[in-house]
């Protein structure tokens, strides 16, 4: 079972991704461009993604959104440098819970005879900056846990 | 947990050494010659590792008779997984989706080839 591989070094404001798939490289890259494609993997399964625009191409902008099942909405949008190719992808990302906390992602697809292994490298201002990006959605875990308790006491109440 | 703590406490489980002491504690307090036991370096030594754990809250120190024990504080280590968590949970399931998404295609690609 192939596992996803993230590191965050103290110091650095870096994140790194790493996972290998087990398909030419230019499909998983295809997988990465094609709109039509993207909403099918990107994001966990309760979350509903929409794009708004997706132009993965030299200063092409693109925007998304995930939904959950509350209705409330993440944004994401960023612009395209250069265009896409299994040597490089290069993208701004930023995500509009924290407007101006902007990231430049390097993504690169390399192959290993039937397999190709996705390394992303996510280039933050500061570390500061990086480590609110892996924590924000720790804001969701406490308002899960909040709503479980809601849920608890609903239910203590109503027995 | 405010960001600088958790730098002190990345920056105190960077270390191998560091990471097989709490190891250790996992399974109880110890004493510093008992920590530096495993070790080919000098109680001095582990006792600044101990500096750098303590200082993280990572573990707590008593002095019990002529002996200063250390124990393990789970609590940082919690908080940091869980912080953690959410984020590599995202990615671990939308690769597995992205594992599925390219074998279909793939599949598809191949049915095509066989009928041409």
């Amino acid at each position: 079972m192939p596992e996803t591989t993230i590191t965050a070094e103290p110091g650095v404001p870096l994140i790194t991704i790493t996972r290998e798939f087990e398909a030419p490289r230019e499909l998983v890259l295809r997988a990465h461009v094609d709109p039509a494609l993207l909403v099918q993997w990107l994001g966990p399964r309760e979350l509903t993604m929409t794009v708004d625009r997706y132009e993965a191409r030299d200063g092409g902008t693109y925007r998304y959104v995930h939904r959950d099942a509350q209705g409330d909405e993440y944004g994401f949008h960023g612009v395209f440098h250069g265009d896409p190719t299994p040597d490089g992808l290069v993208q701004t990302f930023e995500f509009e819970g924290a407007p101006g906390h902007v990231s430049l992602n390097l993504l690169t697809f390399t192959q290993h005879g039937s397999r190709t292994e996705l390394r992303t490298v996510a280039s933050f201002t500061s570390v500061a900056d990086r480590d609110a990006m892996i924590g924000s959605d720790m804001s969701r875990g406490v308002r899960d846990g909040n709503d479980r308790l809601a849920e608890l006491l609903a239910r203590l109440q109503a027995g | 947990m405010a960001t600088d703590r958790f730098s002190l406490v990345f920056s105190a489980l960077a270390d191998p050494t560091r990471r097989a002491i709490l190891t250790r504690l996992a399974e109880g307090e110890a004493t510093v010659a008992q920590l530096a036991e495993p070790f080919a370096i000098s109680q001095p030594a582990i006792s600044r590792h101990l500096k750098v754990l303590e200082t993280a809250g990572l573990i707590s120190r008593t002095q019990r008779a002529t002996a200063r024990l250390s124990h393990l504080e789970a609590q940082p280590l919690r908080e940091v997984t869980t912080w953690l968590a959410r984020y590599q949970r995202f990615w671990d399931e939308s690769h597995e989706r992205l594992d599925d998404l390219l074998a279909a295609l793939q599949a598809d690609s191949d049915e095509g080839g066989n009928h041409a």
